[in-house]
């Protein structure tokens, strides 16, 4: 009989190390997966771990990737170090999106770089509005985080589906979903001529030593914290949970929506139906491995955008389906949930009839 | 032929050996006391004869035979019953439907019912089977507890701190039970950590420390400072008890009412009582009779209560909320210390933040420097063992993390402070140290509440008392003027007549 014993004393230094063991074993598994699809597992190998650092353009897309992931991932360890469960950063990306197309639309050939602001803005308020329903509910009717924030994301997509496909339809885009292309004065500035990444991964990266100070040297900081891991220590020091909450959710929400303005003024530039690519639910990994920490977010960050590539690579050069993103995202969760039970966890082989010492 | 007979029981956890070659032996009819203080070792060894754990090393013999107790069902057939500190009822299911779940044999209900009646009836335990376990007072579900063992007609009856929950003319009705099964051939394991208790009850004490059998010995021919010394290698400490010259009113609570929370809460009615500067009031109490619920009036953490209901220095502060509270001076110690009191898996630095507001700038930022010098300064001024002030809550035993909590709300200078359960579970050494801290509050001019279930440790620190029973508190009377009896019969709601004439 298989049995799981609680560790005395989970090793720190392996609860760090856990995610650089679970992509260890997530390489191992992708080889064999490789293997089995015969091709060259090395060759596929280098699809996720080589070829998206070749020059400047992958670096670049890389960068693209991670932004999106980033900023959402931030969001979310918050939320979840509240012990606020916001699963549907999707649905905020996607608002936030509309939110900054709306803005977009508005511009006109005399609008001036401003409008940039006001459409990154308009995007963090309309993942903030997304979120709050869900604060809304949870405080009124106590109704579930997890589920409502789930459900959102379908009607967010609806919404969207129902905007590209009716009022905000580009009457000159031959009746296809979309919206016209944004002008240029609406477009989230480049850092590099000729290459996709812009200022949006800059302002991630900040985003990250933003998020650290809050988390670990403010007050209010501490206080979501303290709600997440101890609701009767959060009541007895006077640390309001409603307060909590909703900080959690517009907060998250707000960097979702953020994502999603970047995401739609800067690589994509126009409102279409393919605007949520996954990044609100890929983020939820992208937090986790990165242990909830910041710094372990931007590496993270990083690490999912390669699958994303490496995926892309993967159906363009090898002929492999794209779904092999998926399958080397989860297999990366998978391990580390796996990684994290074995720290904290020992196996024991134990038979029925144990002998008195063996116990 | 002894009953059951323990020969060098040895158990090794990864971090603490819990039994280093204990040796017991348990003959029939007799009352056998097993005494240590928290962490000697009892309860290990209680469930090792049980079956839920077992030993590295060591032999079991049980009528002289070797016997290997497997699990509790094993010991069960053997003859082996025990009813635990804590009690596993359902609240919303009656006395007999409680027992009749717990027996394995497919007896019908009715026939159980009535069997349960009759066991009550041979041990004069007033219990009506057909009673909800949540309308009955922690005694009256110890009863149930010790028949639904009884049931069993066990040859070995363990009872684990069974009188920690139990007024003092509950503990008496029980030691007449207790008495009459050993009388019956009955063999008892006495589990207590209480000197006068064992001395009463028992035949014969097996004292444990450390792991260790630190004494055999026949407890009438004993003094409580001789168990003592065996139990924790030294006398209990005496506490310098001054005169309190008491002050204003610091805590005034009147009429305060509220309506319970959830199915098996309690409802506070017409609570009023008050604690002066300079003063230690204790409140007894058996749990469960609105001391949480209290607590959490008193705390802020229930924010009901009529604002004027409760006084802070003349202030209606029945609203307010804990953190405005504790601004204007009053400072709570809770009963749960890990996951309320502190946070287990955050340092004593971070715990520090949770209602002391120094280490905090104006603008909300933290210094975490000053947050681990004020976390340092306690963890030496109260002689908290701890590592320093990285240190996580929950890695600190329950002694010493009831040390740094008690001494964060001591170091805070509070005008009030409200203690609830301020020594459960902890070594005898720091217990007094506590108490000696608390007095010394007080005589530095401070109001404090101390509510415990101990008597002995209340009339020990207290300079009058109040008894919380079913929602209601009674009148003050001095500690000096109080007899143990007295409060055990107000610890039952039998105030009534008396508060007639007695000074609130």
């Amino acid at each position: 009989m298989l049995r799981l014993e609680a560790r005395a004393a989970p090793s720190r230094a392996m609860s760090w190390l856990s995610p650089l063991l679970a992509l260890a074993v997530t390489v191992v598994i992708g080889l064999v997966l490789f293997a089995l699809l015969g091709k060259d597992p090395a060759r596929g190998l280098a699809m996720f771990f080589v070829e998206p650092f070749r020059g400047a353009y992958a670096l670049s897309e890389l960068a693209v990737k991670a932004t999106p992931l980033l900023l959402i991932g931030l969001g979310l360890a918050l939320c979840y170090r509240a012990n606020v469960w916001n699963i549907g950063a999707e649905g905020q990306f996607v608002l936030g999106a509309i939110a900054a197309t709306w803005v977009a639309l508005h511009a006109g050939p005399g609008t001036g770089r401003w409008i940039v602001v006001a459409l990154l803005a308009a995007g963090a308020a309309g993942g903030m509005a997304w979120a709050a329903l869900v604060a809304l509910l949870r405080d009124r009717a106590n109704a579930n985080e997890i589920l409502v924030s789930l459900m959102l994301v379908y009607v967010a997509d609806q919404l969207l589906g129902y905007l590209v496909y009716g009022p905000w339809k580009d009457p000159a885009g031959y009746n296809f979903p979309q919206t016209i292309t944004f002008l240029e004065a609406t477009r989230i500035p480049r850092l590099f001529t000729g290459l996709r990444v812009n200022a949006g991964f800059v302002a991630a990266v900040l985003a990250v030593g933003a998020f650290w100070l809050f988390l670990f040297r403010a007050f209010a900081g501490f206080q979501l914290q303290v709600g997440g891991l101890a609701p009767a220590a959060a009541r007895y020091a006077g640390f309001s949970s409603r307060r909590a909450l909703w900080t959690a959710l517009l907060v998250s929400g707000g960097m979702a929506g953020l994502a999603g303005a970047f995401e739609v003024a800067g690589p994509l530039q126009q409102l279409t139906p393919y605007v949520p690519a996954g990044y609100g639910f890929a983020a939820i990994i992208v937090a986790f491995v990165g242990r909830l920490h910041p710094v372990g977010i931007l590496f993270s960050s990083l690490l999912m955008s390669l699958f994303y590539i490496g995926g892309e690579l993967a159906q363009s050069r090898l002929g492999l389906p794209k779904s092999l993103t998926g399958v080397f995202q989860g297999l990366l969760l998978f391990s580390l949930l796996a990684c994290d039970t074995l720290i904290h966890y020992r196996v024991r082989w134990r038979p029925r009839h144990a002998a008195p010492g063996a116990a | 032929m002894l009953r059951l007979e323990l020969r060098d029981i040895s158990k090794q956890y990864p971090e603490v050996k819990a039994n280093d070659r204990v040796s017991l032996r348990v003959a029939p009819g007799r009352i056998h006391a097993v005494l240590g203080e928290n962490g000697a070792g009892k309860s290990t060894l209680m469930k090792i004869i049980y079956g839920a754990v077992r030993p590295d090393e060591g032999r079991v013999l049980w009528d002289g035979r070797e016997v290997e107790i497997r699990n509790p069902n094993e010991a069960r057939r053997l003859g082996i019953a025990m009813v635990f500190q804590h009690f596993s009822l359902f609240d919303s299911l009656t006395v007999a439907e409680n027992v009749w779940l717990g027996l394995e044999s497919t007896r019908a209900l009715p026939d159980v019912a009535r069997e349960i009646a009759e066991v009550a009836r041979a041990y004069g335990l007033a219990l009506d089977p057909a009673r909800p376990v949540h309308t009955l007072s922690v005694g009256e579900r110890q009863r149930v507890e010790i028949v639904r063992a009884l049931l069993a007609k066990p040859r070995l009856l363990i009872l684990d701190e069974p009188t920690s929950v139990l007024t003092p003319q509950a503990v008496q009705g029980l030691f007449a039970t207790l008495r009459q099964l050993a009388a019956e051939g009955c063999s008892i394991l006495y589990i207590s950590h209480k000197l006068d208790e064992i001395r009463d009850l028992c035949h014969h004490c097996t004292v444990l420390r450390g792991g260790r059998v630190t004494g055999e010995v026949d407890p009438a021919r004993e003094t409580n400072a001789s168990l003592s010394r065996l139990m924790i290698g030294a006398e209990p400490p005496q506490l310098r008890h001054a005169q309190a010259a008491p002050g204003a009113a610091v805590l005034e609570v009147r009429g305060l009412a509220l309506p319970r929370r959830g199915a098996f809460g309690v409802e506070l009615e017409d609570v009023g009582f008050a604690v002066r500067a300079g003063e230690i009031v204790g409140m007894a109490g058996v749990s469960g009779n609105g001391q949480q619920e209290l607590m959490a009036a008193l705390s802020g953490e229930d924010p009901r209560a009529a604002p004027d209901a409760i006084r802070l220095a003349g202030r209606p502060v029945g609203r307010w909320s804990p953190r405005r509270r504790r601004a204007a001076g009053l400072h709570f110690v809770p009963e749960e210390r890990l996951g309320r009191g502190a946070v287990p898996a955050l340092s004593l630095a971070q715990n520090v933040l949770l209602t002391r507001r120094e280490p905090v700038g104006p603008a909300g930022w933290i210094s975490v420097g000053r947050a681990a010098a004020l976390a340092q300064g306690l963890i030496e001024r109260f002689k908290v063992k701890a590592p320093g002030p990285q240190a996580a809550a929950q890695s600190l035993s329950g002694g010493n993390l009831q040390k740094f909590i008690v001494g964060r709300e001591i170091d805070a200078r509070p005008t009030l402070l409200i203690v609830s359960q301020p020594t459960w579970g902890v070594d005898v050494g720091a217990a007094a140290q506590i108490r000696g801290e608390l007095i010394a509050l007080r005589d530095a001019g401070c109001a404090v509440l101390v509510v415990s279930e101990d008597l002995d440790e209340l009339f020990e620190v207290a300079d009058r008392l109040v008894v919380i029973a079913r929602g209601r508190v009674s009148p003050a009377i001095a500690a000096g003027a109080a007899t143990p009896e007295q409060v055990g019969a107000w610890m039952s709601g039998l105030w009534a007549t008396e508060a007639a004439h007695a000074p609130a």
